[in-house]
């Protein structure tokens, strides 16, 4: 088995970018996979010396201490305005935001929903895993109806709490976006395809004036879902993808 | 363009100003009483000659944060608003001192709390100079009392911003916002390259070289020990500056047998009640801080040893008057006087008040 | 036709048991070991390592970047 061991028969390698620290995320959680996605986007596109990430407030928030780029550690909801004062000041280099659902859809939606009308050319990755994971599993904006949280342990009632909040599609009918995609990393086709989405968003945030992409990353929790992961990957098929739809929903050339 | 004479507004005046340092971002929010300013910048279009970005936000909040986003890579950024505006800015204030970055941050003053009134106020001198948002950290505040003074404060406040690395706010009212006056603007300065920019702000994110480990503009330390070594050093730094930036201006002292204290345009309108008083024989002085942190302790503890009484004029309820009698330690009579509700007093009101302090 | 053959290899301190890895191969190679690594996770490691076809599956959905895969042909 050994000599197939081979610099020249290697297939795939966690990338560089993507440091030996151990990451904090639960077993399983869909935050490591997207980083390393990211990782092997800003690789792939030499742009390591010209990338400025913006991390939020919430399990996302170590974000910096996983990728070797320069990073911004934004306060609750704010990275999409502070990802606009770094590109307008900055603009060749590549900005993004990488937000969870209570940061982005939640505290931070005016932020969101005006740096997408602004057509800021950045990009915005949002991980939508209905819930605030690194607060201990509150419901958030995205919680589905009915889906048991510490906020809502006997399920989200909408009576009480209004309905899931579908930010991208809002986004989506803002003029200033110019990509707009649901994405998922729990299978290895869905992971190929959400890299394909990233470095779409990252070249699209390079063209000026073309508009903000935003990504949607439907994701688990398993520890908030208190399911094991393989489940929790089931469930949100079963549960997620029927709210939050995958795939494309703009996709200006 | 050199430095030629205008007639302006005081917000013009910080918005020129602003463009002649070499400012690279304004964000801001229409707020009265300050508008102007980025009124007068969108009207100048720096975009098209420095290259300097304004841009309107959704909000306070989105602008404090852009300017968050511009400093955390060494630009110079500036943000504007008046007291309501302000509130809604100081957790990114916060986070901007915990990270200890540079910028201006203008607060044109208007009666409060609340959404109180469009009227000149001083009722947020605590909020300036204690933090206002939550944590240990201070502002360096600059209080001008002249359209001069706005522009000037403008040029100083980057100035300090960038060699503490530091928010400094400029703490003016809707008077001085508001009132025009002749003012001369300091020559154009180019804004930075990205290289000098490397060179004076080498903890500035524009992009991680192969020569550097990645640059991170944060202020969380989940580290408690750690933190602690952080708030000493901020602690450490507003010691150093409370040491070497005080700025205030005393009007007739020298023979003052009372002292009156005050700022900004409260300041103005006690110069006209000393001259007043002097001519009723009654020696008083004006001692002006322009600088509310750091405090001038000790030109005022000099004063302190050497008059009667001291009169607080401040339009608030009283706030300032409690650093004046934690620096004189209250060994002289300190009295405050002050309208509110953007109500601005006359020099006779002031008079009065020093009469009954003379008694 | 040339046989593709494939193997992995598992930074088993870095490993946080998802067992994720095992549903994503299509061929069924891996398993979770009885020891545990510093952290106390069983780790990833190939049960039946002759079907491994190098296909990068398992490395690809690894949330933690753990797994490095050849591939070469016999």
């Amino acid at each position: 088995m050994n000599e197939i061991i081979k610099p020249e028969n290697l297939v795939y390698q966690k990338p560089s970018i993507m440091n030996d620290t151990p990451m904090h995320y639960c077993p399983g959680c869909s935050h490591g996979t997207v980083h390393k996605l990211i990782a092997e986007v800003i690789e792939e596109m030499n742009m390591t010396e010209r990338t400025i990430g913006v991390g939020p407030v919430g399990c996302g928030v170590f974000i910096y201490n996983y990728l070797d780029v320069d990073f911004h550690e934004a306060s609750h909801g704010r990275a999409p305005a502070v990802a606009t004062g770094i590109k307008r000041l900055l603009p060749e280099k590549l900005v993004f935001t990488y937000q969870g659902d209570g940061d982005l859809a939640a505290i931070g939606t005016a932020e969101t929903i005006h740096a997408c009308n602004r057509g800021e050319n950045i990009a915005i990755i949002f991980i939508n895993n209905g819930i605030y994971g690194m607060t201990g599993g509150q419901m958030s904006p995205t919680t589905l109806e009915g889906m048991k949280t510490s906020t809502s342990p006997n399920g989200r009632d909408v009576a009480l709490n209004g309905y899931p909040l579908n930010i991208t599609k809002l986004v989506n009918d803002l003029e200033g976006t110019c990509y707009v995609t649901r994405q998922s990393v729990h299978t290895a086709a869905a992971v190929r395809k959400a890299k394909k989405a990233i470095r779409k968003a990252f070249e699209n945030s390079m063209i000026p004036g073309k508009g903000t992409s935003f990504v949607e990353i439907v994701s688990t929790c398993a520890s908030g879902w208190k399911m094991t992961p393989v489940k929790a990957n089931k469930w949100m098929e079963e549960n997620m993808f029927p709210a939050y739809p995958l795939g494309d929903l703009k996709n200006v050339e | 363009m050199n430095e030629e004479i205008k007639l302006l507004k005081g917000n013009e005046a910080i918005a020129q100003a602003a463009i002649r340092c070499g400012a690279d971002g304004y964000f801001g929010y229409p707020i009265t009483p300050q508008s102007e300013i980025m009124e007068t910048l969108m009207e100048m279009r720096p975009w098209e000659t420095t290259g300097m970005v304004v841009l309107q936000a959704e909000s306070e909040v989105a602008a404090i944060n852009m300017v968050y986003g511009a400093a955390g890579c060494g630009k110079k950024a500036i943000t504007s608003s008046s007291s309501p505006g302000i509130s809604l800015k100081t957790e990114g204030i916060s986070y901007i001192a915990g990270a200890e970055l540079p910028c201006v941050i203008v607060n044109v003053m208007r009666g409060g709390p609340g959404l109180g009134t469009i009227q000149p106020s001083q009722a947020d001198y605590f909020q300036a100079v204690k933090g206002g948002g939550h944590g240990d950290y201070k502002l360096i505040v600059l209080a001008p009392n002249s359209v001069q003074e706005m522009a000037d404060h403008t040029a100083l406040g980057f100035e300090l911003a960038f060699k503490y690395r530091n928010p400094v706010m400029i703490l003016s009212d809707g008077v001085i916002g508001q009132m025009m006056e002749k003012v001369q603007l300091p020559p154009q300065k180019p804004r930075r390259t990205e290289e000098e920019i490397i060179a004076q702000c080498p903890w500035a994110t524009l992009g991680k070289p192969a020569t550097r480990k990645r640059n991170l503009i944060t202020s969380l330390e989940l580290d408690p020990a750690e933190q602690e070594r952080n708030n000493e050093r901020f602690q450490e730094k507003y010691k150093v500056i409370q040491e070497n930036e005080v700025r205030c201006e005393t009007y007739l002292c020298d023979d003052a047998e009372y002292l009156i204290v005050a700022f900004g345009s409260s300041a103005r309108i006690s110069q006209k009640a000393v001259e007043d008083a002097r001519k009723e024989g009654i020696k008083v002085g004006l001692l002006r801080p322009i600088t509310l942190f750091p405090f001038p302790v000790k030109e005022l503890r000099k004063l302190a040893d050497r008059v009667k009484g001291i009169l607080v004029v401040e339009m608030n309820a009283g706030q300032m008057i409690e650093d004046v009698k934690l620096a004189t330690e209250c060994r002289v009579k300190t009295e405050h006087f002050g309208r509110m509700g953007g109500i601005v007093p006359s020099p006779e009101e002031i008079l009065n008040e020093l009469k009954k302090l003379t008694v | 036709m040339a046989k593709i053959k494939g193997t992995i290899t598992v930074n088993t301190e870095r490993c946080k048991g998802c067992e994720v890895c095992i549903t994503a191969c299509p061929t069924n190679v891996l398993g979770m070991t009885k020891e545990v690594n510093k952290k106390g996770y069983h780790y990833a490691y190939m049960l039946n390592e002759d079907d491994c076809i190098g296909c990068a599956s398992c490395g690809l959905v690894c949330p933690d970047g753990c797994i490095t895969v050849y591939k070469t042909k016999i």
